[in-house]
């Protein structure tokens, strides 16, 4: 008996240092590695065999779950990792932060493939950190079999002829986000009058609500369990073909869209390899690959003129928003410490 | 003979994964964002009043409703016949082996105003209940996922009480309740005392049932606390703080329980 827990505990001992032992032998290419830190489920993986046939250079591939995850990560010191794919605003903290190295566009031409909608955006106005991978804008989905009239604007979230059916997003960013549009601020305000305003919209919508959600909103909305709520556009048309009464609608008071761009942190040991990466994501047969996995909205604008003559027109329509959908629609900046710890203070406030 | 080098694993196992993990909760909770030394983390800490209530009041409720189902069944279980027993512990153990995520997503499923409970009662012609994304489906998730852990203690510390000292308590004519009260009970408390420890101290920091079985319509302590670090503001310190004042509640808790278990074994002793 003795013996067995001395092996087991031994084992214990040993297994971090076999971890690393691992983690070491892990294995070059013949011109090195590429560490991605990208999304779950956001990038066709075949495409890496792709790029080591081509470059000679490994890829080692792991995964995070939200921006705020990855920003953790980093702070602490983060592991050892060349690319990252952060969302718009993610992006600006980091730079105001020092965390991310400026490109070396030399190394990637693609650049020009980029449509100039995802060029010189607030968070990196001057092209110098980010290369725009994804794209994708959060509507209203409902269940057409129940709402019978049409949904064109975000009062049908608070709209209390719903009640017991709406569901509403389960973060403070997002939930703040959708109040402020509807009541015709920016969702980047820091002018707190707004702010509470758009609190006290969402106090009164917590009654008529089913319930708040991130992920559930996929069982919730494709079972019939409730009836309308705010997703993101590329899920969307992975609920539709569950269940086919879903619909999607863009509010007339505008949106927000993201934009999941590549980044090199400013501690990466490989640069010229993640530059070489980033390159290679960005061309127009790469991006064509993952955006056919994904269901997501490529920045290569080449890539999303073919992938338009394939794809039924409602759906492109839903995976790519037009111009005038985001005119007057914002891309989420980094706000103040003030202003997100107000969030957070109203966001424990609401679920008193 | 046990020689104490033996030991020294265990220490070093302890104080990576243990001691300096509490070590660097209480750094945060009285530094700065920037390191300095403060105590403003908890002067905050008012705020939070209502979600301390709700956590301990629920965590409360699960741990009652755990022992007043699992006391039973391990009392009950401990008098059957061996084979009955290991096929038992089995069936209580076996869902453990599944993920706990999984098991509260089915929970969700059957609990929903269109899940399986209610269809069976519409079936039935019955009203529908309304439970899910209320407190009592918190509970509910609750009392599922850590009932092993109140029955289990307290089974295997009855199953070892000695048969001899029922019949003894028999032939100095005590009846069948008697000997439970005088005897079962009391010598059966250590276990249920760790049940309690087992049960309250997870459930008072749960995070995930109360996003998908509460519909995240109320928070708890366990989603206040992810909420400073996964969240928006990502303020660690704060965290901490309420971390700590959590575990400083849980242990004087746990601390008068068990001085109320002692108690109780020196009143039978005497």
């Amino acid at each position: 008996m003795k013996r067995i827990l001395i092996v087991t505990l031994v084992f214990c001992l040993l297994l971090p240092a076999a971890v690393f032992a691992v983690g070491c032998s892990r294995g070059e290419g013949a011109a090195g590695v590429v560490n991605v830190h990208n999304w779950g489920e956001y990038i066709d993986e075949s495409i890496f065999r792709i790029f080591e046939r081509e470059t000679g250079i490994k890829v080692n591939y792991s995964t995070f779950e939200t921006n705020e995850a990855l920003y953790s990560l980093m702070r602490r010191g983060g592991a050892n990792i060349d690319v990252i794919i952060p969302s718009d605003y993610m992006i600006a903290r980091m730079i105001e932060e020092d965390m991310l190295a400026e490109l070396d566009f030399s190394n990637i031409p693609n650049f020009s493939l980029i449509d100039e909608r995802y060029k010189g955006l607030g968070y990196d106005p001057g092209d110098k950190f980010s290369v725009a991978y994804m794209t994708g804008t959060v509507g209203l989905i409902y269940n057409s079999s129940k709402i019978s009239e049409q949904i064109g604007s975000w009062s049908a979230l608070f709209d209390s002829s719903y009640s017991g059916q709406i569901l509403m997003f389960d973060n403070p960013r997002d939930a703040f986000g959708i109040a402020l549009k509807y009541l015709g601020y920016s969702l980047n305000t820091v002018n707190e009058t707004e702010i509470l305003e758009a609190y006290d919209l969402l106090a009164a919508q917590r009654p008529i609500l089913q319930a708040y959600v991130m992920d559930q909103i996929f069982d919730k909305l494709e079972s019939g369990e409730a009836w309308i709520g705010p997703y993101y556009a590329g899920d969307f048309l992975v609920m539709q073909e569950n269940n086919p009464d879903l619909r999607f609608a863009r509010p007339v008071e505008g949106t927000n869209y993201f934009v999941d761009a590549m980044c090199i942190p400013s501690a990466a040991a490989n640069k010229t390899n993640a530059e070489i990466f980033i390159n290679f994501m960005a061309s127009t047969e790469i991006a064509l690959m993952n955006m056919e996995y994904i269901m997501y909205a490529s920045a290569n604008f080449e890539a999303a003129e073919i992938f338009a003559e394939e794809l039924d027109p409602d759906d492109y329509s839903v995976m790519f928003a037009s111009y005038d959908v985001l005119a007057n629609s914002e891309v989420y900046a980094h706000l103040p410490r003030n202003i997100l710890e107000l969030y957070d203070e109203l966001w424990v406030e609401l679920k008193r | 003979m046990k020689p104490k080098y033996f030991s020294i694993p265990y220490i070093v196992w302890m104080g990576i994964f243990v001691v300096a993990p509490i070590f660097f909760v209480v750094v945060y909770a009285f530094t700065t964002a920037d390191g300095y030394p403060t105590l403003q983390n908890f002067a905050a800490m008012s705020r939070f009043t209502p979600v301390f209530i709700r956590s301990f009041l629920l965590a409360f409720i699960s741990t009652v409703i755990c022992i007043l189902i699992g006391y039973p069944v391990a009392y009950i279980l401990s008098r059957e016949g061996k084979r009955v027993q290991r096929l038992m512990i089995m069936l209580i153990v076996l869902p453990m082996w599944m993920n706990f995520l999984l098991r509260t997503y089915a929970w969700m499923s059957i609990l929903e105003n269109t899940g399986l409970l209610n269809r069976f009662l519409a079936f039935l012609g019955l009203p529908a209940l309304n439970i899910i994304n209320t407190p009592t489906a918190v509970v509910i998730g609750m009392v599922y996922n850590f009932l092993p852990f109140m029955i289990l203690p307290v089974y295997s510390v009855i199953v070892k009480i000695d048969r001899s000292l029922f019949e003894a308590a028999q032939d100095l004519g005590a009846n069948n309740f008697s000997v439970f009260r005088k005897v079962v009970f009391p010598m059966s408390l250590p276990g249920v005392l760790s049940g309690i420890m087992m049960v309250f101290v997870p459930a008072v920091s749960t995070f995930v049932i109360t996003q998908l079985l509460g519909g995240g319509m109320v928070m708890m302590l366990g989603d206040l606390i992810e909420m400073q670090f996964l969240g928006t503001a990502y303020n660690p310190q704060l965290g901490s703080a309420i971390a700590l004042v959590m575990m400083f509640i849980v242990i004087v808790f746990m601390y008068f329980v068990n001085r109320f278990g002692q108690s109780d074994e020196k009143a039978v002793g005497a």
